[in-house]
């Protein structure tokens, strides 16, 4: 056992056990901030698979921004105080039903298929290599990508504003 | 023992269960919209473990960072919807949005 593979297990289960409450917690606020632990693990992973400045990205933009606004929207829709607040679950059993079998049929396929697998390529850091990638060869999806999101800005707060 | 492709896989299968779940069971729009981002992290850890393991170099990472960038996207729209139909409907429970026009 090293030390990365204790880390593994750690955040393995850390993810999956807040990921569990996010899905089954009866009130809302509760799931919010169970969502924060699972980013968290899954930040984590990418600094395991040696993605440093996914991580890094992961953090700011889920955390920071995503959440947030989750939290944001959670404020602005319910009452805190209020009994609406605590939602229930519901047709329990067709979907776990479904769900199980869809995670069986995934897990059945990824176990058994036999991947190919290379020896990793080390960066001392990631950063230099995604940025001369991002203006060499992925140069089109990023300027698209800067589009989309001043046109979804725009459009968010277009559509979020109040109008009579 | 050392920590493969497998492991990885098998934690964003059981993050993307659980997404899926949220997504079939719950019914506050705000829930949905959790289910969702669990599930594009799933393929996220995905992406960067197969170009990790692979040997790909940058290019998982990469497409990565533009799943990350339509999220945000997705999200900050998705919420804007959600606050309208909450102006609209007095809800968020997507059960009870059953019309187009009022």
């Amino acid at each position: 056992m090293t030390y990365s593979t204790v880390l593994f297990y750690v955040f393995a289960f850390l993810t999956i056990v807040s990921a569990v409450y996010v899905v089954t917690a009866k009130n809302i606020v509760h799931s919010a901030y169970s969502l924060f632990v699972t980013l968290f693990g899954i930040a984590a992973f990418y600094i395991l698979l040696k993605a440093d400045f996914i991580a890094v990205t992961q953090l700011m933009v889920y955390i920071g921004g995503i959440l947030i606004l989750m939290l944001f929207g959670i404020m602005l829709t319910q009452k805190v105080t209020d009994v609406e607040i605590k939602i229930r679950i519901l047709n329990i059993i067709p979907s776990v039903i479904f769900t199980v079998g869809i995670t069986a049929i995934l897990l059945f396929v990824m176990l058994t298929t036999n991947w190919r697998i290379k020896t990793p390529v080390v960066y001392e850091s990631t950063v230099g290599e995604i940025g001369r990638q991002m203006l060499s060869g992925y140069l089109l999806p990023f300027e698209i990508a800067s589009v989309v999101l001043l046109i979804a800005l725009i459009g968010a707060a277009m559509y979020a504003r109040k109008t009579k | 023992m050392e920590i493969g492709l497998h492991h990885y896989l098998i934690v964003s299968a059981i993050l993307f269960g659980l997404g899926l779940f949220a997504l079939i069971s719950r019914r506050n729009a705000i829930l949905i919209l959790m289910g969702i981002e669990l599930i594009l992290n799933a393929a996220n850890i995905n992406l960067v473990a197969f170009s990790h393991f692979g040997g790909l170099g940058v290019d998982g990472q990469l497409i990565t960072i533009f799943v990350i960038i339509l999220a945000v996207a997705e999200a900050a729209i998705a919420l804007a919807i959600v606050l309208n139909l909450y102006n609209h409907f007095s809800t968020v429970n997507v059960d009870e949005a059953n019309t187009m026009k009022d």
